[in-house]
């Protein structure tokens, strides 16, 4: 796994942050900046590795404010760029997610959760990051977050992430927890050929950054990156179509908030994917990341036993898919919302569906350890009864 | 009257008419320096990218200079160069904030730029306070001074940024005042051809709240005490501490040659690439 092959084509045993090192490599990543922490480290270590081998920088940083400034600043350099990371680092990186959002820039961000707040515990697997992603910098905005599930989609959802992030000009968030990062299973690299890659669409006119539009187009405005003469002026300040800072235009400052969020619910069906099996059920178990292992697992546990168990598998958690949840909830009796977590999508969940059915939650028994699917099954009984 | 422009105007976008800064202010003085700079070394604006943080200082290049330019968030426009640098090695990515910015809440990144001599251009602009949020105690505001949160006068010690960021390893670092313009643009020249991380600091004027709280009087009154005050680094060297109270040690700290960051990864590459 050490060659410099852009596309390690083939199949792997491969630890998922591995995989997700090779992931973004195929997707074209030149630049990665991190800080080490545990349960993501293996990402820059590969990457520290690989990426020179393939004509990219890997920097680790003295902090993780530096590891998404320098990969902000490398992508608008005109570079593929990512950071990885675990909670606390995603905590230090929050003002500067924000930049990225405000200022459009292309970039990944992993977060390989862990159970916490605060130090917590670096090696165990959690989903309490999954609201601080989306919420955490402050002011009002939206934000992209994919979930794999496991080593295999840390691969193929790495690559989608830096697709929605070149194509819609936004951070997008690989949100995966120790257990996918550090689980070993069968991973199968495609050929370069049959990689669907995307790459960001770059300004082609001017050097008066007054004659163009080079923000806040809700169909997303090209580039204007630095080096090709395009004199940008990109600003964290509130700014107009332009780049140009405005604090005086209370329109100004109204379409520097809305259209960011209105780029991103405006594409939101190329953006949301959920998947599940929940025709004729009676219950659905609604999941996401590995949790959705155990739901898989619990509902053929159930259809065994002759109770018509669906799932639902939300893989972007944010935006959030309230229209796919909405419609489901509609068509079921009963919806089971299982979380790694003390209930966090669980209440947005709720709003879509408490109308239309009864809508309970389930964590695991143990925080931090994996849903046992007989104790999913058993709360099923309880809840149909 | 024929109004004849400004033979720096060419280097600002034309729509911008006028700066946020106070009157009095040494940023004027800065900005001169380094387009001079610019110009004398017959450079193009096209050469560079220009990054900032937040504070007076920052507004130097942001958005006035015809350039590529990124006002990024407090404190930190190294890390935001150092990413940029990394993947546009051929451009000159020159960063330009103030004292609070790049030494307070910016210091980590500042001395870790300088620890790994990644060829950086840094104007750091130290006028001993936080001038944009009304006057309080900087990391710079020298032990005594009453600001507006020192009111009883500063009780911690002041940092010397200069030789911080030569013990960090820097291989160029200078300082003068916006008294000493020419020196500060032979310097801001230095520092761009440098091959590594280069600092020029530069002590300036804000009458407005360092020279109200010093009661170091208006812009020329600062200007004059800086002509009285300061000290070359040669002659600084054979004076003891006491003789050295008060007084601003200025000139060259450090000019050496040591291996530098992009140069480093771009042999790395040539080592370790396929093909």
């Amino acid at each position: 796994m050490s060659s410099g092959k852009k596309v390690m084509t083939g199949r792997h045993f491969m630890m998922g942050n591995i995989a997700c090192a090779e992931g973004a490599i195929a997707a074209g990543c030149e630049f990665v900046a991190g800080y080490p922490i545990t349960p993501a480290s293996e990402i820059g270590n590969q990457l520290a590795k690989r990426l020179p081998q393939v004509g990219g920088v890997f920097i680790q940083t003295e902090d993780e404010i530096s590891a998404i400034c320098a990969a902000i600043g490398a992508s608008w350099a005109g570079h593929k760029a990512m950071t990885a990371t675990s909670g606390p680092g995603i905590s230090l990186m929050q003002e500067n997610i924000g930049l990225a959002v405000e200022t459009e820039t292309p970039l990944v961000i992993v977060d390989v959760q862990r159970l916490g707040p605060s130090t917590g515990v670096p090696s165990i697997g959690s989903q309490g990051d999954v609201v601080q992603v989306a919420r955490g910098s402050h002011g009002d905005y939206q934000i992209i977050a994919l979930c794999p599930e496991s080593p295999q989609e840390m691969f193929d959802l790495t690559i989608r992430a830096f697709n929605l992030a070149e194509r819609y000009r936004v951070p997008v968030f690989l949100l995966a927890d120790g257990f996918a990062g550090h689980m070993r299973e069968r991973v199968e690299i495609p050929e370069t050929d049959s990689l669907d890659i995307i790459d960001r669409k770059v300004t082609t006119d001017g050097s008066d950054p007054m004659e163009r539009i080079d923000f806040l187009d809700e169909d997303v405005a090209p580039m204007p990156v630095f080096g090709r003469g395009f004199k940008a002026h990109v600003s964290g300040s509130c700014h107009d179509e332009h780049g140009m800072r405005n604090l005086s235009e209370p329109e100004v400052m109204h379409r520097y908030i809305s259209r960011p969020i209105n780029k991103i619910l405006k594409h939101r069906d190329d953006i949301i994917q959920a998947e599940g099996d929940h025709s004729a059920a009676d219950i659905v178990l609604v999941s996401y990341g590995t949790v959705s292992r155990s739901a898989r697992a619990a509902a053929q546990l159930g259809r065994a036993q002759g109770i018509n168990v669906g799932t639902l598998r939300i893989v972007t958690c944010w935006p959030f898919p309230d229209r796919e949840i909405r419609q489901i909830a509609e068509s079921v009796d009963f919806m089971l919302v299982l979380e790694n977590n003390r209930g966090q999508l669980y209440p947005y969940i709720k709003a879509e569906a408490a109308h239309a059915c009864q809508i309970e939650f389930l964590g695991p028994q143990i925080l931090g350890q994996i849903h046992d699917p007989e104790n999913i099954l058993a709360r099923i009984k309880e809840m149909i009864k | 009257m024929s109004v004849s422009e400004h033979p720096f105007r060419k280097y600002m976008r034309s729509h911008i008419t006028r700066t946020t800064n106070c009157p009095g202010c040494g940023n004027g003085i800065v900005t001169q320096a380094i387009l001079r700079a610019i110009e004398e070394l017959g450079m193009d604006m096209d050469d560079f990218i220009f990054v900032s943080g937040i504070g007076c200082a920052a507004w130097i290049p942001s958005p006035l200079f015809a350039a590529d330019t990124l006002h990024t968030t407090h404190g930190r426009p190294i890390a935001f160069a150092t990413g940029v640098k990394l993947s546009l090695p051929e451009k000159n990515v020159f960063v330009v904030s103030g004292d609070g910015d790049l030494a307070a809440i910016g210091g980590n990144h500042l001395i870790h730029a300088a620890r790994r001599n990644i060829n950086l251009t840094v104007v750091l602009v130290n006028n001993g306070i936080y001038g944009m949020t009304g006057g309080q105690t900087a990391p710079t505001t020298p032990r005594g001074v009453a600001t507006i949160t020192s009111p009883y006068g500063s009780l911690e010690h002041a940092f010397d940024i200069s030789r911080m960021v030569a013990a960090a390893g820097a291989p160029y670092v200078a300082r003068w005042t916006t008294y000493h313009p020419r020196q500060m643009t032979r310097s801001i020249k230095k520092a761009i051809q440098k091959k590594g991380f280069a600092l020029v600091e530069s002590i300036s004027q804000c009458p407005v709240q360092f020279g109200k709280a010093a009661k170091l009087g208006k812009a020329v009154d600062m200007l004059k005490y800086y002509k009285n005050n300061s000290i070359g680094i040669k002659r600084a060297r054979s004076l003891d501490e006491q003789a050295l109270k008060g007084k601003i040690v200025v000139g060259e700290f450090v000019d050496m040659e040591k291996a530098e960051l992009t140069s480093e990864l771009a042999r790395l590459k040539e080592e370790v690439m396929e093909g």
